[in-house]
């Protein structure tokens, strides 16, 4: 039935800072901060050797609700923060966290390279099918018929399908996760922070204020029926055919991660400036 | 975010306490029987179980005082204050200088700890009475789960305090029950806001 973590000595609590999040009361994102800490203590890493990056967005205020070191960055580029922390800095964790609208639309090139380059690091999207922090938009995921005063009679665009995307674009291990299930997104961001590559993780998180509706997700998510693949065919039928509410590993391929060539650590200040002069 | 009125809500009324600790001479007058290593187990179990009763109490809370949800956010505060001094009494009962880590780090694999709310429930123009009604679900689940236990095939001393706890839950849902009479039940369309956030013109 049950099991204690494993880090027995790092609590999630550790890892929550005392700022408090301000998200509407139901929101998704709050379970997505919970799964994060707990797979944080599960993974028995220390808060200051973890980075958490992100965009703009209501989720992406989540690195200050974080005891870890964070990075509140340009609407979009939470991706390319990321990548660029982890290529320096190879030693931390690095979490990359943000929303559809900012990971899909406006970081939408970051994300296909971010999936291309393989960089080790994990990329979690809280997925609501709307842009909530501007009064409900429609974002690259939401349904084309999603009829709202902002989108008369739905926008009749395709919505976008990041998993299939991430797939052809290289992703090393692609999972759906809900925020109904703190414990089970726990356990998935646990295996995406230590799949080698780059990880993505979306997580079904209802926006409770401008898709009320979202709230009977709970309710339709199962778990995906079938083990995990590493077969990028057959992953990609899966995830062309799911019904959007399957949760679990649905990819986890064997490409070698990205490295640089390490360059020693500066030795002091005056070395590290020179890095820099043009 | 967008910006909302104060909500009218139901005033809360005096309530009848929550029961903060077990009939202890029960338990605490039997001689000391040798406990089998599931006990322990078990009690760490059920530690972890209250514990996340009283985190998840306390994130509500906060949420609704961000909210500015007062009367919900403050009952959701007793909740997690009870909550909090069942896991002390464990803690004291069982003789540990603290809690076990192990506790504190519990995974529960399947679901969440059978006491604790679901993420997601709340509304932020909730009510006392809707938050009564989340907490007596939980008591209710606590019961089936000891329940479950008691009647497993678990060694004797932790069908026994199985047995204690489910007895203890049902109390619990009890006093709810009590405390829900004295709340005064929302009207339906308490939810509507004269300010919504959506867009609506």
């Amino acid at each position: 039935m049950n099991a204690p973590a494993q880090a027995a000595q790092l609590t999630p609590q550790k890892f929550k800072s005392d700022v408090k999040p301000v998200w509407c009361p139901g929101c998704g994102d709050y379970t997505v901060l919970s799964s994060i800490t707990k797979a944080l203590a599960a993974l028995a890493v220390r808060p200051e050797n973890v980075a958490v990056v992100s965009g703009i967005g209501c989720s992406s205020r989540i690195p200050a609700y974080t005891t870890c070191y964070g990075f509140h960055g340009v609407h979009g580029r939470a991706l390319a923060a990321a990548t660029g922390l982890k290529v320096a800095r190879p030693d931390l964790t690095v979490i990359a966290a943000g929303g559809d609208g900012d990971g899909y639309s406006i970081g939408g090139n970051h994300f296909l390279h971010a999936c291309r380059r393989n960089v080790d690091l994990t990329y979690i999207v809280m997925d609501n099918r709307v842009y909530g922090m501007t009064k409900g938009q429609p974002s690259p995921t939401t349904e084309p018929d999603w009829d709202s005063k902002l989108s008369p009679q739905g926008t009749g665009l395709r919505e976008f399908h990041p998993l299939v995307i991430a797939l052809a674009s290289g992703a090393n291990f692609i999972a759906r996760a809900t925020s109904s299930d703190p414990n089970g997104t726990a356990e998935l961001i646990v295996q995406a922070v230590r799949h080698p590559g780059f990880s993505f993780i979306e997580v079904l998180s209802p926006c409770v204020t401008f898709r009320p509706e979202q709230r009977t997700w709970k309710d339709r998510v199962h778990p995906a029926p079938v083990a995990p693949t590493d077969d990028p065919g057959r992953a990609a039928r899966r995830l062309m055919t799911d019904d959007g509410f399957n949760i679990g590993v649905l990819y986890a391929g064997h490409r070698k991660p990205y490295r640089t060539e390490q360059s020693a650590t500066p030795s002091s200040v005056a070395e590290l400036e020179a890095e820099f002069i043009l | 975010m967008s910006s909302r009125k104060k909500p009218a809500r139901g005033t809360a009324k005096p309530v009848p306490k929550k029961r903060t600790s077990r009939p202890a001479p029960k338990r605490a007058a039997k001689p000391a029987a040798p406990r089998s290593g599931a006990y322990a187990d078990f009690m760490v179990q059920a530690y972890a179980m209250e514990n996340d009763a009283r985190d998840r109490y306390t994130e509500f809370a906060d949420q609704m005082e961000v909210h500015n949800n007062t009367a919900v956010a403050q009952l959701f505060r007793k909740l997690a204050r009870i909550e909090g001094l069942h896991a002390t009494r464990i803690v004291r009962e069982m003789g540990w200088r603290k809690p076990p880590a192990a506790a504190e780090a519990w995974m529960w694999r399947q679901s969440e700890a059978p006491e604790s709310v679901p993420p997601g429930e709340l509304h932020y123009l909730m009510q006392p009475w809707h938050a009564l009604e989340l907490a007596l679900a939980c008591e209710q689940r606590a019961v089936r789960f000891f329940t479950g236990i008691s009647g497993s095939t678990a060694p004797a001393d932790v069908k026994r305090i199985a047995r204690e706890m489910a007895a203890e839950e049902r109390e619990h849902v009890q006093l709810i029950r009590e405390w829900m009479k004295k709340v005064e039940k929302p009207d339906p369309g308490w939810d509507r806001d004269p300010d919504p956030s959506l867009y609506s013109e």
